[in-house]
């Protein structure tokens, strides 16, 4: 891939909204900011070149060390990462694209965090984001039917946010 | 037409209104493979809508993972695709390895080569036989079983289990296959070779099952992808892709040196390609394509399966060829408590039900710090509904089956 070209390609199109360009890693990335999300999507998957025609899988990692002394070593702040692995049938190019919100939108609230959902861009993010709504509790904007879809409509917390604590009872069920 | 008079009973008939209704299939229907609860609205015969209800068998291996090491982990990925353990075993393994940059030595990459494809074979013999089953044809299944445990007995052999097996493990294999599995691998192979044509005459070109199946769940390739279909199901489609071939380099150099097809129709002719005349010198035929079926509909689905058969057996033909010749380790699996390096890596194999990629962040330590399986039957499965929308109510376990999915893997 000529990946000098596509960076100055993403620059010249989205200005401030490339955050952070890494190519030498072992799998290629770019950091993008979450309202220029959808316009880099769209264009990675029309522009000729590349053609990303395939969102192969969304994940999204919370960064936050429960332990306190952990979380002293680390040069991170608590955020969660949520990471698009994109690939092209028509060019066979892989791609990855991440994008850092915080934890939560409001937390006393426990309003959940908010990013524009690309199921526009690609259908099968219908479902991906659902998974990620389900069991890392992000917010897709913009998703037409947002709800739980591997647990139960009725669970409670996020499974897969790093301070969730597993229910003791569920419906009378000995959790643990 | 007054509503007092009902003499005529046309007229009857025809002021007969019928509402929709709510009919529930499955999570225990047996033509739903596994726990898949469909919840369809019909309207009479017609399938109006549906939707796929899943999660059953969730057990959030993704967090089970982030509290083991990369070695531990490998028997949670047997229980994902149970019916292709192998493969899953190989997607974590390379995975691990990209992320350690740790290469397997070439004894080790033939004898992963030699049992994936075996297990490949495995697992179409399944989809096969249980679609079979689906559109009530009894007997293809228990000929694909018979034939499927004798590939059982051959994993058996070399690693102790028959359905979990935890073989192919970071680093290489947890051990070498014992003297003289080769030579019975042949045996097998040979025998095998000759019952393919078998099924073509239970299935692929029975009127009955071509009934079932021709024109019923059309996938449109711009379709497939845009739903994220992968394996057999886009190919299905005519989509030329195979990760076997146009994969990452860490997976692809594992088929360095060996020679088979991408099975896909081709886009002007619409022929798949004749490769088997190599396996079946005696010339033997394989059926055509009939002529009412479409491109990307049910038929086309299976019979993608049914060929990539044909190229496992030419693959394990080689690859034997290829381990017997090699000496020297196969591989020693990384240790229990190895450190992964810093950084992330994420790799997609080609399962025999489509891409399935694993992607592993690390912190240094020797728990991964997240670990995700991107699924391929969650993405086919959610196609389900746009194939099922307009069908008759006895055509949805056609679609479904056609799909091939393991809810092991969708649920994870």
């Amino acid at each position: 891939m000529s990946e000098i070209a596509l960076v100055t390609q993403l620059k010249d199109k989205f200005g401030s909204g490339i955050v952070a360009v890494e190519f030498d890693a072992i799998d290629a990335w770019v950091e993008v900011t979450a309202s220029a999300l959808i316009g880099v999507c769209s264009f990675l998957r029309d522009v000729e070149d590349y053609h990303f025609d395939m969102c192969n899988c969304i994940t999204a990692i919370d960064y936050l060390h429960t332990d306190a002394k952990k979380a002293e070593k680390v040069d991170w702040a608590p955020h969660i990462e949520l990471v698009y692995h994109l690939s092209s049938i028509a060019t066979k190019l892989t791609l990855v694209i991440k994008v850092k919100i915080p934890r939560w939108k409001d937390e006393a609230a426990q309003q959940l965090p908010e990013i524009p959902s690309v199921a526009g861009v690609w259908t099968t993010a219908v479902w991906h984001e659902r998974e990620v709504y389900d069991l890392s509790g992000v917010n897709f904007i913009g998703h037409p039917e947002l709800k739980r879809i591997l647990c139960p409509d009725d669970w409670e917390g996020y499974p897969l946010r790093r301070d969730y604590e597993m229910p003791l009872e569920y419906h009378g069920m000995r959790g643990r | 037409m007054s509503a007092t008079n009902i003499d005529d009973p046309r007229v009857i008939e025809f002021d007969v209104r019928t509402d929709e209704m709510l009919i529930n299939m499955g999570p225990q229907h047996p033509s739903t493979h596994g726990v898949l609860r469909l919840a369809l609205r019909t309207d009479g015969e017609i399938v109006s809508d549906l939707e796929p209800h899943i999660g059953y068998l969730h057990r959030c291996a993704e967090k089970i993972g982030e509290n083991l090491t990369a070695r531990q982990f490998v028997p949670y990925t047997d229980r994902m695709d149970y019916l292709a353990a192998m493969n899953m075993n190989l997607g974590w393994a390379l995975t691990i390895e990209k992320l350690l940059d740790h290469d397997v030595p070439e004894k080790g990459r033939h004898l992963r080569v030699l049992i994936c494809e075996m297990n490949r074979i495995a697992s179409h013999l399944v989809a096969m036989g249980t679609y079979g089953l689906d559109l009530g044809a009894f007997s293809p299944f228990l000929y694909a079983f018979r034939e499927r445990e004798r590939i059982l007995d051959l994993f058996e052999k070399a690693c102790g289990a028959r359905l979990t097996y935890s073989y192919i493990a970071p680093g290489g294999a947890t051990a070498d296959l014992p003297v003289g599995w080769t030579t019975e691998c042949s045996d097998f192979i040979n025998q095998f070779k000759k019952i393919i044509p078998e099924f073509h005459t239970l299935l692929t070109t029975n009127a009955i099952f071509i009934a079932r199946t021709a024109g019923i769940g059309v996938l449109s390739p711009r379709m497939a992808i845009d739903y994220g279909c992968t394996g057999p199901v886009l190919r299905g489609s005519g989509v030329y892709h195979d990760l076997r071939f146009h994969g990452e380099e860490r997976y692809t150099e594992l088929y360095d040196g060996y020679e088979f097809d991408v099975i896909c129709a081709d886009s002007e002719t619409g022929k798949y390609p004749d490769s088997h005349q190599e396996v079946y010198q005696d010339g033997l035929e394989y059926p055509d394509v009939p002529a009412d079926t479409i491109l990307g509909d049910c038929w086309h689905r299976f019979y993608v399966r049914m060929l990539e058969v044909v190229q496992s057996v030419r693959l394990i033909e080689q690859s034997i060829a290829k381990y017997d010749a090699c000496t020297g380790s196969h591989g020693e699996p990384i240790k229990l408590t190895q450190k992964l390096p810093v950084g992330e890596a994420y790799l997609e194999t080609e399962a025999p039900r489509g891409q399935m990629g694993f992607y592993v962040v690390s912190d240094g330590q020797s728990n991964p710090w997240r670990v995700r399986a991107r699924s391929s039957c969650f993405s086919n499965l959610y196609v389900t509904a746009p194939l099922c929308r307009g069908v008759l109510l006895a055509d949805v376990p056609a679609v479904v089956g056609s799909l091939d999915v393991v809810m092991g893997e969708i649920d994870r």
